[in-house]
């Protein structure tokens, strides 16, 4: 049996040219000390294949139809064999291969490997970023449930602001003038083909340059590129102590990699893939649509910037972002490598993460937005049950203050924590603050009865913090 | 290599690249045609109606859902429309577009409060669509409302693309 499975393996070599073809890549030589910092980047493709393979078991029952996606997404996740498992393996794949394009790019930017000759090597692994977020854009958009009809919209908005072609953008993106039946099918396309096709090009081409120029080395304190020298240098380097990629090398990526997809399946099996919102029924209005995480930070950025420098940023921001990740190595292409020798590489690094880290943590809160459904006010709250402060708080309720302001931990975070506000604004700081309104507050004049103004402040003025018991002594 | 050879390989070349051209155009004109077509298609408003007068409370304002005529014979539920309309007296109307002027979210409508708020961001509406608070840089947009035998009707409209609509 032996004999036979290893005479057709042979045939089959001979006849295909497998060994010749991929056996040079193989037994590349790689530094022998590029280790644990160094399975990011195949980590990041092997996050690709997965969502390659669950997207087309996935496939096999998607409809692309606006008027039946949802209903598909259902049929997977609540009743095909192992349609919620799969479903939950894309989420978290696509979870996974932001993370690992992350880790990959910060570790290449630290370890100043994208210096000569690797500048191409960067320059499309750049690019490879750009279409990843592309790809967990679309791929919310094909959950097509509320929250993905909304968002298209909210892209098709952002397109808008583009100067001259603003309209033809969101239009290109609805797919017409309204959601309808052919804005989901174009994200199907450009999701399921365009973008794959471009990622299993530029991964090519990234792989093909990583072969040309070698994985770098890890960077040593003074030893500096100089283009001049720097290629005979690491061809010596290799000569001396660098092992075959296989198996030597490439070891650790199996084993990173094979922890990357046990934590996606468990994540899968015990977390599930997300929860389907409401239909994308654009007449249902109760929606409240938010990105999937990777792109939390950004839905916050929209919230906070100023209101004036909005326009601007919405555009301006991600081309300048993109030119410059584009333009890194164009404009430092030798000299030191090491982090130790360039601390503002360690600086950009830790503060883009603290930026985009901090972001998310305002868009998981989102204390911008209004609280829809604020538990009501309870009479121990309130401190009473009958009388103006009481009517006062149901006059808080009604007119919409509880939807952006806290009391005891219940209401809005939009507006200031009002809990106390007794014990800082007289009666009539509060009744022109109300009736005037204030920064990012509505005026109320003309909406409110003279006698629930009344309610209203003595509600607001009773909010104060509690008196310590022996002032409360004193004061009877 | 004599210049004769020289030149016939660079006609070949040519010739070469030249037919990819063609073959190329051959497949990419129509495939750009095709895909950038929803850009070029122009559907104008159509006059709806929405009901009733009597349907509609003087100083109330409700959610009226309506079909988009000229949508895909496949979009299903995603040819359902919403707006926001106002019976002002006895003979006014006001249609508001649902889409926030900031970045298109769902405004909703809190009757006591008589604001419009966004989930998105927190932008806030006045009862008559002036931005109260929050990023919107323009009032809510409006439909074109009419009645006519009795009826409410509305103009069908696109969504509105803020920078590119005008108030």
């Amino acid at each position: 049996m032996k004999r036979f499975v290893t005479g057709t393996w042979r045939w089959l070599d001979d006849r295909l040219g497998i060994s010749t073809l991929i056996g040079p890549s193989l037994k590349h030589l790689v530094p022998r000390d590029a280790r644990w910092w160094y399975v990011f980047g195949s980590a990041t493709m092997l996050a690709f294949i997965v969502q390659v393979v669950t997207g087309v078991a996935l496939a096999f029952s998607y409809t692309s139809s606006a008027s039946q996606a949802y209903e598909t997404l259902e049929w997977i996740t609540n009743e095909a064999p192992f349609g919620s498992f799969l479903r939950g393996m894309h989420y978290f794949g696509a979870s996974a291969m932001v993370l690992m394009v992350g880790a990959h790019m910060a570790q290449t930017f630290l370890f100043g490997s994208y210096k000569f000759p690797r500048e191409m090597n960067w320059t499309t692994g750049v690019l490879l970023l750009g279409f990843t977020l592309v790809m967990g854009f679309t791929g919310q958009l094909l959950r097509w449930d509320q929250t993905a009809a909304w968002s298209v919209v909210v892209a098709a908005e952002q397109a808008g602001r583009v100067p001259l072609i603003g309209n033809f953008l969101a239009q290109f993106i609805l797919g017409g003038t309204t959601i309808g039946g052919a804005t989901l099918s174009r994200f199907f396309a450009i999701h399921v083909f365009i973008i794959p096709a471009l990622m299993f090009t530029f991964i090519g081409i990234h792989l093909m340059l990583v072969l040309r120029h070698g994985i770098a080395e890890p960077p040593t304190a003074g030893k500096e590129v100089d283009p001049k020298t720097y290629r005979r240098e690491y061809e010596e380097l290799m000569q001396k102590t660098g092992h075959p990629f296989w198996p030597d090398g490439a070891w650790r990526d199996f084993v990173f990699g094979t922890g990357l997809i046990i934590v996606i399946a468990l994540l899968a099996y015990f977390v599930g893939p997300p929860t389907l919102d409401k239909p994308p029924d654009p007449s249902i209005l109760h929606a409240d649509p938010r990105p999937d995480w990777y792109l939390l930070w950004y839905f916050a950025l929209l919230a906070m910037i100023p209101r004036e420098l909005e326009g601007y940023l919405m555009i301006l921001g991600p081309v300048v972002i993109g030119v410059l990740l584009l333009a890194a190595p164009m404009l430092n292409n030798r000299g030191e490598r090491a982090p130790s020798r360039r601390p503002w590489s360690i600086a950009v690094v830790l503060l883009s993460v603290i930026m985009i880290g901090s972001l998310w943590i305002a868009g998981a809160n989102s204390p911008w937005s209004p609280n829809f459904d604020p538990a009501p006010l309870t009479e121990k709250v309130i401190g009473a049950n009958s009388g103006p402060v009481f009517e006062g708080a149901r006059v808080f309720q009604s007119k919409g203050c509880l939807n952006c302001h806290l009391i005891s931990g219940d209401g809005g975070r939009r507006g200031p924590d009002l809990t106390y506000i007794g014990d800082t604004l007289s009666e009539s700081d509060m009744i022109i603050r109300i009736v005037n309104g204030g920064v990012n507050m509505p005026a109320y004049g003309n909406s409110i009865k003279p006698e629930e103004l009344a309610q209203l402040t003595a509600f607001l003025q009773s909010r104060k913090r509690p008196m310590p018991a022996a002032l409360e002594a004193a004061d009877r | 290599m004599t210049p004769d050879e020289i030149t016939r390989r660079r006609f070949l070349e040519k010739l070469c690249i030249g037919l990819s051209g063609i073959c190329a155009a051959i497949l990419g004109i129509p495939l750009v045609g095709f895909v950038v077509a929803p850009i070029f298609r122009r559907t104008t408003g159509k006059w709806i109606s929405v009901g009733n007068i009597t349907d509609y409370e003087v100083g109330k304002t409700v959610s009226v859902t309506i079909t988009d005529p000229s949508s895909l014979p496949w979009a299903g539920i995603t040819a359902k429309n919403a707006l926001w309309l106002r019976r002002v007296n006895e003979s006014e109307f006001i249609g508001f577009s649902v889409n926030c002027t900031h970045l298109g979210c769902p405004v909703r409508w809190l009757a006591d409060a008589g604001l419009f708020m966004c989930p998105c961001h927190g932008g806030v509406y006045y009862s008559d669509g002036t931005v109260a608070a929050g990023p919107p840089p323009k009032p809510l947009i409006r439909y074109d409302v009419r009645t006519a035998n009795g009826q409410v009707q509305i103009k069908t409209m696109a969504i509105p693309i803020t920078t590119t609509t005008r108030l």
